[in-house]
């Protein structure tokens, strides 16, 4: 009976003089914090991608609370809706986000590409195109192994069976972690709603371009003459189509139909139905 | 003094916690993915075990032997260690914010580890006096810290390996951590106490 009452009153001293410093370390020790910021914290999207330039979703909720300079509107994944929020609660202005995603500029899986020499080292981009440009006969295009998959934070990119990255457009919020990081950038990040993309991004000679890939763009300035707008630019040799008069202008993508290697890919079937 | 130093060896090295006891095994595998993270739980494992286990020597020497209470000893212990490290976590945050952005989420995690009582109760066991009880808990903290440190370096290079797909993962952690422990058992039998 006596080891009893000796055990819960050791065991209720320990507790309470714990609970009793506790509480009062709680007090003692409490930090003030914005709440502000955790509110903020709350809306961001959390992909943890870096795309605003701070390290993390939380360090940006705090520069953008305590610092007046710190813009509203640099979550790019957040797009438009989280900027017009984080504005309203900081009381900023914020900038129109344009919204973007990720497009694949390569049309070759390295699967089914020709290549320079057979490569069996480690599976990721940037230690292959340390090999002069990667395995593949086209040094500008996909090598396949999929760094972007990796480092894509929203789990957005898929490598299909072929070695060519698929983008999931619903899951892709722009926040450009796979441009930053593809050794050939191959990976673009374009607006939301771009009707045409040039899926060449190899700056060879047109000639040169035909020896090692179907659907090449050869810069051969078809589509820049087609083009009632003026969108469509050749420098370096490719084809470069400015978005922006496109969506605002085209409503018969005629530079897709024109187009002699198929390089040009209609993005939005709904823009030829609109004539 | 070479006495104290045998004792910090075989604790770091020798008897190995986790490689050669098998504790802390949890957070020997969630944390050591990358190389930043384990050194910042290595430190604060070092940190929570050694001040943890001198107030839990003091507890039991104290308290629980001279009033036969030693059969509480576990729970007691595991009290301790949780409300110590509430307690440090609240310093830790208000008077070095850097070193709780680098230990933060770690404090916590070690609250209720194997290692973290395993260490302690080790200690009262083995009948160790105050300064040797510090100096086997700050031990065993270094060679926790030593392990993830190997563990995350390892694992960092076998990001890059081409691992069969079904063993993708902590699959191979496994394996590597048996390796890694097979390893450390060559060390045995160097000190005994």
């Amino acid at each position: 009976m006596e080891i009893f009452i000796k055990m819960v009153a050791l065991m209720g001293v320990i507790g309470l003089v714990f609970g009793v410093l506790l509480a009062f370390a709680n007090k003692k020790f409490a930090i003030e914090m914005n709440p502000l910021i955790h509110t903020i914290e709350e809306i961001l999207p959390k992909g943890q991608c870096g795309a605003c330039g701070f390290p993390g979703c939380q360090a940006y909720a705090e520069a953008v609370v305590l610092d007046k300079d710190v813009a509203p509107d640099l979550c790019i994944p957040g797009k438009a809706e989280v900027a017009r929020k984080v504005a309203e609660l900081t009381g900023k202005q914020a900038d129109v986000v344009e919204s973007r995603v990720a497009k694949v500029r390569c049309s070759q899986p390295a699967g089914k590409s020709k290549l320079k020499y057979d490569y069996s080292g480690i599976k990721d981009c940037l230690a292959a195109s340390l090999l002069q440009q990667g395995p593949k006969a086209c040094k500008y295009g996909c090598i396949g192994l999929g760094t972007c998959e990796r480092h894509c934070p929203f789990d957005a990119i898929k490598l299909n069976e072929d070695g060519l990255p698929i983008v999931d457009e619903k899951k892709c919020t722009g926040c450009g972690k796979c441009e930053e990081v593809c050794p050939n950038h191959v990976m673009a990040m374009i607006p939301i709603g771009a009707h045409v993309e040039n899926i060449c991004s190899s700056h060879d000679p047109g000639a040169v371009k035909r020896k090692y890939c179907a659907q090449p763009c050869i810069g051969c300035g078809i589509c820049k003459k087609a083009c009632p707008h003026g969108a469509i630019e050749i420098a370096n040799g490719l084809a470069v189509i400015d978005k922006h008069i496109c969506m605002e202008k085209c409503d018969d993508p005629v530079c897709v139909d024109k187009c002699p290697t198929k390089s040009l890919q209609l993005l939005r079937e709904e823009v030829r139905n609109k004539s | 003094m070479t006495e104290y130093l045998v004792l910090f060896v075989s604790a770091a090295i020798v008897n190995n916690y986790v490689l050669t006891r098998f504790l802390g095994l949890c957070i020997f595998f969630g944390v050591s993915k990358s190389l930043d993270a384990s050194i910042g739980m290595g430190m604060a494992v070092t940190a929570v075990i050694t001040v943890s286990s001198a107030l839990a020597w003091l507890v039991y020497y104290l308290f629980l032997l001279p009033y036969q209470l030693t059969s509480l000893t576990i729970v007691i212990f595991v009290l301790l260690v949780a409300s110590f490290v509430q307690l440090l976590e609240m310093v830790i945050k208000k008077y070095m914010p850097n070193l709780h952005k680098m230990w933060g989420i770690y404090l916590l995690l070690i609250a209720t580890n194997c290692i973290a009582l395993g260490v302690p109760l080790i200690n009262v066991e083995s009948g160790f006096n105050f300064l040797e009880a510090l100096v086997n808990s700050f031990g065993s903290g270094v060679g926790f810290a030593l392990a993830i440190i190997l563990m995350a370096s390892l694992r960092e290079k076998l990001k890059l390996a081409d691992v069969p797909k079904s063993l993708e993962g902590l699959g191979v952690a496994f394996i590597l951590a048996g390796m890694l422990a097979l390893s450390f058992c060559g060390f045995s039998g160097m000190i005994s106490l």
